[in-house]
């Protein structure tokens, strides 16, 4: 924008400059909209918040006053906290490579020409559609001990009965699963729309040219579709750290904080634990992760990807 | 011994489009056209030879071989798309050599023939660039160095001009006939440009509702039209038709007369009189349509810049020797025999505001029944 430069001239007798004057407010005009928006829901908060994490704990004794980096201390020193981002680091590695891999497959599979294939697209993408406390409560039900579908079905071929929520060994890889069931339908969607972009004749030329279907697979569609998971790989970050709704049913982060992520610690501390400080900290912390991912991938990632 | 042999290919789809009962030989080296309108089933023709459709009758034999039922990859072809189907994420090199690398043809020998593939199409020192960052001149030329390099001795080109600008297309059709002559490539040609057709092949098939209208080398496609609708659909301008009972021809019979060989005359010696209806002058010739009640397409090519006023009747001369007879409902050829030379000589002067000829107002002049 030219808009302030503008606006600092002399005399406004030049009708040249007028004109200048009057086509900056016009931009500004344009701009306010979503500067204000961005302004109240993003940037306020984010200030607001790492204002709070300077102060401490305020209680009726003891009014709160400014300590500085102190609460960053105490979360680097804080066992939970470390144990927590252990958790989130090992759900998002299983989480996201298993359902980018699992979308494309089944985009694959929908793509190519099978019967009933709207209806197999459409079964894929329910998971997505389904709101996330009826998933919760469908999976409750599904690792529910003793009378749970899991343990039903095991229990036919002589299985123990499992409480895979209930035990610190296997309640994260439950959620895991769980994760990777709602979201790899739904990054299928995002596959689909990318493969129906692609024109068939390069198939054809493909194969004149003699290159079998993986060689096809490989050194056209999978560059072809590269913007695609780079989307869905910056989309399944930033949803491995807002998952929350699922621990809520399925594990309230339990037992003994197996299956605690990042959000919900963060939730835990602002609003059961009263302690908003701390958990501003934390979330400045996420936030400084989360920009240096997000730039990583757009700097480095970005540049190894071809846009048509 | 024919390289390429086509017998009784068909295929469609529940009756609708496609290619019938189409028989076609080809010798090697040779550049065959095929010519037809949009929708007569010559870019499916091409498909069924490359493979990328499965015929339901018939046999296509390569170089002696039948592959009828071989995959694109075996039948030893290259192939050049409408679209030019380039890997849009690879470079020119890649792109020219994503076959050879696919073969595992080894490094040095890939090298030469890609630099050799870019010297003969003039693309040179774009090799880095990708397929958004060329014109589409260029975007031709690696789809053509791309099928060059396969070193196949039979390349199919579907429609490889059609989306250039009438200037790129000329030069682009010199080199397609120039790599094709060097590199003694067998080439079927498919496309709806008869200029092209015309201009760059040995054999031209003209196409029509999924039939093969007539095969020959383009001149006698253009003087010896087998049928109406080849008369109608080559040269620019196409034949003039007149019915014949204006000629002293029996009914039921249709002349054509290629417009160069029209001549204007005084009324006493025309064979017919038509009005001018327009004057388009092309810069060594002038072209005058002229409307005719009973006449289809007639027009005179006139040398130099001619002014004729639109609206004046003219006498036309339909020089005997040059004229084809076609049966006007089968719209094929007729026996020269049954010309009735006796009769050729009469005169018909009516111009469209008089009193017009009894056999003129006949409607049996349809030409849309004559291809079926």
């Amino acid at each position: 924008m030219a808009g302030p430069r503008a606006i600092q001239g002399p005399a406004m007798t030049d009708p040249l400059k007028l004109e200048r004057r009057r086509r900056a407010i016009h931009g500004w005009l344009l701009l306010s909209p979503a500067l204000a928006m961005l302004t109240v829901f993003a940037l306020y908060p984010s200030v607001a918040t790492f204002w709070t994490s300077l102060w401490s704990r305020g209680t009726r004794r003891n009014p709160s006053e400014f300590i500085g980096l102190e609460n960053y201390r105490a979360l680097l020193e804080d066992p939970t906290f470390w144990k927590v981002v252990w958790n989130n680091l090992l759900y998002a590695g299983v989480t996201i490579p298993a359902s980018i891999a699992i979308a494309l497959i089944m985009a694959l599979w929908a793509n190519s020409r099978i019967p009933a294939r709207s209806f197999i697209r459409t079964a894929y993408f329910t998971p997505t559609v389904l709101p996330m406390i009826a998933a919760g409560n469908l999976w409750l039900f599904f690792y529910t001990p003793s009378f749970g579908i899991l343990n039903k079905i095991g229990a036919l071929f002589g299985a123990p009965s499992v409480n895979w929520l209930g035990q610190p060994d296997t309640a994260l890889w439950a959620i895991c699963i769980v994760t990777i069931w709602k979201e790899a339908g739904f990054f299928m969607v995002f596959y689909l729309a990318a493969l129906q972009t692609i024109p068939p004749d390069l198939k054809e030329a493909a194969e004149i040219e003699g290159a079998s279907r993986w060689t096809y697979l490989r050194r056209i569609v999978l560059p072809l579709l590269m913007p695609t998971t780079l989307f869905i790989f910056v989309n399944a970050m930033i949803n491995s750290v807002k998952l929350i709704d699922h621990l809520f049913i399925l594990t309230k982060g339990g037992p003994s904080d197996s299956s605690k992520l990042i959000l919900y610690y963060i939730w835990e501390n602002a609003f059961a634990y009263f302690d908003r400080p701390a958990a501003a900290a934390m979330t400045i912390f996420v936030l400084i992760v989360l920009g240096l991912l997000a730039a990583f991938q757009f700097l480095v990632l970005e540049r190894r990807t071809h846009y048509q | 011994m024919s390289f390429l042999e086509l017998r009784g290919i068909t295929r469609d789809w529940d009756g609708q489009g496609g290619v019938r009962d189409i028989s076609l030989s080809l010798q090697r080296g040779d550049f065959l056209s095929i010519l037809g309108p949009s929708g007569c089933g010559k870019s499916t023709l091409l498909r069924l030879i490359a493979g990328l459709e499965q015929p339901q009758h018939g046999t296509v034999v390569i170089d002696g071989r039948d592959v009828t039922a071989l995959p694109p990859a075996q039948r030893n072809l290259s192939m050049v798309f409408q679209s030019y189907a380039l890997f849009p994420h690879l470079n020119v090199a890649e792109n020219v050599m994503f076959g050879l690398k696919v073969r595992r043809v080894a490094a040095r020998e890939r090298d030469r023939r890609l630099s050799d593939a870019l010297k003969m199409t003039g693309l040179d020192g774009l090799e880095r660039r990708k397929p958004a960052e060329l014109s589409g001149g260029q975007r031709q030329r690696v789809a053509l160095a791309r099928a060059a390099v396969a070193e196949k001795p039979l390349c199919l080109m579907d429609e490889p001009l059609s989306n250039l600008d009438a200037k790129l297309r000329h030069s682009v059709r010199r080199d397609i006939r120039a790599l094709a002559r060097n590199l003694g490539l067998t080439v079927v040609y498919v496309t709806h440009d008869q200029g092209e057709a015309m201009s760059l092949s040995d054999t031209v098939a003209l196409m029509n509702k999924g039939q093969v209208e007539q095969v020959g080398p383009p001149s006698t496609l253009y003087n010896q039209p087998a049928t109406i609708f080849a008369a109608q659909f080559i040269g620019e301008p196409p034949m003039a038709l007149v019915e014949g009972p204006l000629l002293g021809l029996r009914e039921g019979l249709t002349v054509g007369l290629r417009p160069e060989l029209i001549q204007l005359s005084p009324p006493e010696q025309a064979h017919l009189t038509a009005r001018v209806l327009d004057c388009e002058f092309l810069g060594s010739e002038t072209l005058v349509s002229l409307d005719h009640p009973a006449g289809q397409g007639l027009a005179v090519v006139l040398p130099g810049h001619a002014s004729q006023v639109p609206g004046d009747s003219v006498g036309v001369i339909l020089p005997e020797q040059d004229r084809r007879i076609f049966d006007t409902h089968s719209g094929r050829i007729e026996k020269a025999s049954q010309q009735n030379p006796a009769a050729l000589n009469r005169q018909n002067t009516a111009p469209r505001d008089g009193q017009t000829a009894p056999e003129a107002t006949e409607p049996s002049f349809d030409l849309n029944r004559t291809t079926s």
